[in-house]
C-alpha cells in the first residue's frame, strides 16, 4: 500500500489561493468540513489493487489530432472586447495594476 | 383535442408540410405557454421572443417559396445555458458570466439551425453543470412540471422541465455524470447521452473535458433519435471528435424488435442503498415486459459500481478545476470592481462570481492535482476508470444493452438534500456511463404513489446508439409512459 496523505488534513485556504479564490472564515469552515467528508468517502478507492492497471485519461482512443497548420477564421476584435468588463482605445483589455503602485 | 404543445417533432415536421400550422402559429404556441406557465416552472433564464417570432416567419416564408430547409424547419428547440448560440447569452447559470454574450454558435446549434431548428430560449441548469437537481442555478431553481415542490432534476433541470410543461417540444441537454438522464427521468421525458465523441463540444463551457457530451431531451425516443442524427459527427473544431459517418437512427428505428436481444441485469445496481421498492418495481417491471416482447435477460456483474462516484468526483473536478481557471473576471464577465491589483481581481472575482458548489469543487479538484497528492487521487482514480470501463467491456460480451434505474427515487423536494456527498450519490446509475464513454438512454417507465415519473436507463457501448434507440423506442411504443402528462 503506497502511502496515503491523511484526508483529515485537508487546508482549504492554502488551495482556495492556488485556485485563486478568497474565502470568508465562514466559507472556510463550512468548505473544509464538507470536503472533508467527500474525502473520506473517496478514499475507499485505496481498497483496490490497482498497481497493474493502465490510467486511463480519455474515452476515445484517438491521439495527437492535428490539424493543416493553416490560419483560419477568428472572432473580431469588436466581439471580443464587446465582452470584456473593461477596455481601453477600443482595442485593449483594460487590467488593474500587476504591482502595487507604492511598492514602486 | 391536441393543440400544436402536444406535437413531437416528427408530428410537427408533418403539421408545417400539410400547411395545418405555421411556424409562426407553433412558435406562438410555445410563447404563450411560456407566458402561462414559465412563472411557476422556472425553466428559462432568457427568451428573446422578438427574435423566435422573426425566425419563425422566415421559416413560414422558405416553406410558402417552396423551400424548406429540411421538414423541421421552423421548428422551437430549447437550449441550456452552457451551450453557445451566437447572439444570446450564456450564462452557465452563473454569476460570473453574467452579462456574457455568445459570440459565435456551438457546432451543435450551428447543425439544428441549418435544419431550420429555432433556438427557443435559455434554460436553466446547475451551475456551470454542477449539480443534480437545478438548485445550484444563481437564478434561483426550476420546478418540477409533475409536483412544483420538487426538483427537475439537474443539471439540466431546465430543459427537462421545459419539454415535460410542453413550453417547447424539444431541447438539448449536456450530461457530464447523469445531467440528461437524471433530470429526464425525474420529468418524464427521454434524455440521451451519446457516446463519448459522437457529438461536437465545441460551443459547450467545458467543465470535465473527458467527460462531457450534448444531448437530446425529448417526449419520445423518436424524437431523440431525429435529434442526434442531426447533431452527431465529426467536427473538426474538437479534437475529441470521432472520425467517420454516423447516423440514420431515425431511419433505424421501423427495424426494432426485441427477439434474440439480450439485455443485461447488472446485479450490484439492484443492491444500491437508498433504490427505493418503486423505483425497483418499475424497473422489474420493464424487463419483465421486454422479456414478454421476445428479449431474453442476462445476468451480469459490474463489481466496480460502488466506486463510479468516487471516481468521478475526483476526476471531474481535476477537469473542472483547470477549465474554470479561464473565469478569472478579465476577458470576459463579472470583474470585482473593489479589487486593487491584478491578483485580487482574480481572488475576488472568482469569490463573488462562482457559487458554493462551483467553488467546492475547485478546491477539491486542484487538491487531487497538487503535489504530494495526485498520485493518491488524480492517478488512482484514473487507474479505477479503467477497472469501470473494462467492466462494461466484459458485460457487453455477455449481453448487447443493460438495463438499469436511471436514478435510485423519483424526485426529491427542494431542499431536501443540503450535504454535497448525499447529492453526489443521486447519480449513482450514471455516473459510470460517462467515465466509461458509453452511451446512455433514460425513458419513462411507469409513476411512483404520488405520481412522480420514474426512469428506466438503457446503456449501449460506444456507438451503440442504433440498437439503444430502437430497444427504447420498442419498450416507449408498449409501454405509453409518454403519453402522460403533468397537470400544470
Amino acid at each position: 500500500m503506497p502511502s496515503v496523505p491523511d484526508v483529515t488534513k485537508i487546508d482549504v485556504r492554502y488551495i482556495a489561493d492556488l485556485a485563486r479564490i478568497k474565502l470568508t472564515d465562514e466559507e472556510a469552515a463550512r468548505y473544509g468540513a464538507q470536503l472533508n467528508a467527500v474525502l473520506a468517502y473517496v478514499a475507499q478507492l485505496r481498497e483496490l489493487e490497482v498497481a497493474a492497471i493502465e490510467p486511463m485519461a480519455h474515452a476515445t482512443p484517438l491521439l495527437n489530432v492535428m490539424r493543416d497548420d493553416q490560419a483560419g477564421a477568428v472572432l473580431p476584435r469588436d466581439k471580443v472586447l464587446a465582452n470584456a468588463p473593461v477596455t481601453a482605445d477600443e482595442r485593449y483589455i483594460r487590467v488593474p495594476p500587476v504591482i502595487a503602485e507604492d511598492e514602486g | 383535442m391536441r393543440t400544436p404543445l402536444d406535437l413531437t417533432l416528427r408530428e410537427a415536421a408533418q403539421a408545417l408540410e400539410d400547411r395545418h400550422l405555421s411556424a409562426r402559429e407553433l412558435c406562438q404556441a410555445c410563447l404563450d405557454r411560456c407566458a402561462n406557465v414559465d412563472w411557476k416552472v422556472k425553466a428559462f433564464l432568457h427568451l428573446d421572443r422578438t427574435a423566435v417570432i422573426e425566425e419563425a416567419q422566415a421559416a413560414d416564408r422558405r416553406r410558402a417559396a417552396g423551400n424548406p430547409l429540411t421538414p423541421f424547419d421552423g421548428v422551437p428547440l430549447a437550449i441550456k445555458d452552457n451551450i453557445s448560440v451566437a447572439g444570446q447569452p450564456c450564462t452557465c447559470a452563473s454569476r460570473i458570466l453574467k452579462g456574457y454574450t455568445a459570440p459565435y454558435d456551438a457546432t451543435v446549434v450551428r447543425r439544428l439551425r441549418q435544419a431550420g431548428f429555432i433556438p427557443f430560449g435559455r434554460t436553466n441548469m446547475d451551475e456551470f453543470a454542477m449539480g443534480s437537481s437545478t438548485e445550484n442555478s444563481s437564478s434561483g431553481p426550476t420546478a418540477n412540471p409533475w409536483n412544483a415542490e420538487c426538483v427537475p432534476g439537474g443539471s439540466s433541470g431546465g430543459s427537462a422541465a421545459a419539454v415535460a410543461a410542453r413550453e417547447v417540444p424539444a431541447a438539448l441537454g449536456s450530461d457530464t455524470g447523469g445531467s440528461i438522464r437524471q433530470p429526464a427521468s425525474f420529468c418524464g421525458v427521454v434524455g440521451l447521452k451519446p457516446t463519448y465523441g459522437l457529438v461536437s463540444r465545441y460551443g459547450l463551457v467545458a467543465f470535465a473535458s473527458s467527460l462531457d457530451q450534448i444531448g437530446p431531451i425529448t417526449r419520445t425516443v423518436e424524437d431523440a433519435a431525429i435529434l442526434l442524427d442531426l447533431i452527431c459527427g465529426h467536427d473538426p473544431l474538437d479534437s475529441t471528435s470521432l472520425p467517420g459517418h454516423h447516423g440514420g437512427f431515425a431511419a433505424g428505428l421501423s427495424a426494432a424488435h426485441a427477439r434474440g436481444l439480450r439485455l443485461g441485469v447488472p446485479r450490484e445496481y439492484f443492491e444500491v442503498e437508498g433504490l427505493t421498492p418503486e423505483v425497483r418495481q418499475a424497473v422489474t417491471g420493464a424487463a419483465q415486459a421486454l422479456q414478454d416482447l421476445g428479449a431474453e435477460l442476462v445476468d451480469v456483474s459490474l463489481p466496480h459500481l460502488n466506486y463510479a462516484v468516487a471516481t468521478y468526483y475526483i476526476i471531474a473536478t481535476a477537469e473542472a478545476s483547470a477549465n474554470l481557471a479561464r473565469f478569472d473576471g478579465i476577458r470576459y464577465g463579472f470583474r470585482d470592481p473593489d479589487a486593487a491589483n491584478l491578483l485580487e481581481t482574480y481572488r475576488f472575482s472568482r469569490a463573488n462570481g462562482f457559487g458554493d458548489e462551483v467553488k467546492r469543487r475547485i478546491i477539491l479538484g486542484t487538491y487531487v492535482l497538487s503535489s504530494g497528492y495526485y498520485d493518491a487521487y488524480y492517478l488512482r482514480a484514473q487507474k479505477v476508470r479503467s477497472l469501470i470501463r473494462q467492466d462494461f467491456t466484459r458485460a457487453f460480451e455477455q449481453c448487447d444493452l443493460i438495463l438499469s434505474p436511471s436514478a435510485p427515487t423519483p424526485a426529491f423536494r427542494r431542499g431536501a438534500i443540503t450535504d454535497p456527498l448525499a447529492m453526489y450519490l443521486a447519480d449513482v446509475y450514471t455516473i459510470s456511463v460517462n467515465l466509461a464513454g458509453i452511451c446512455g438512454l433514460s425513458v419513462p417507465c411507469g409513476f411512483d404513489a404520488t405520481a412522480l415519473p420514474i426512469g428506466l436507463q438503457f446503456l449501449g457501448p460506444a456507438l451503440g446508439e442504433a440498437k439503444l434507440l430502437q430497444t427504447a423506442h420498442l419498450y416507449e411504443q408498449h409501454s405509453g409512459c409518454a403519453r402522460k402528462l403533468p397537470k400544470l
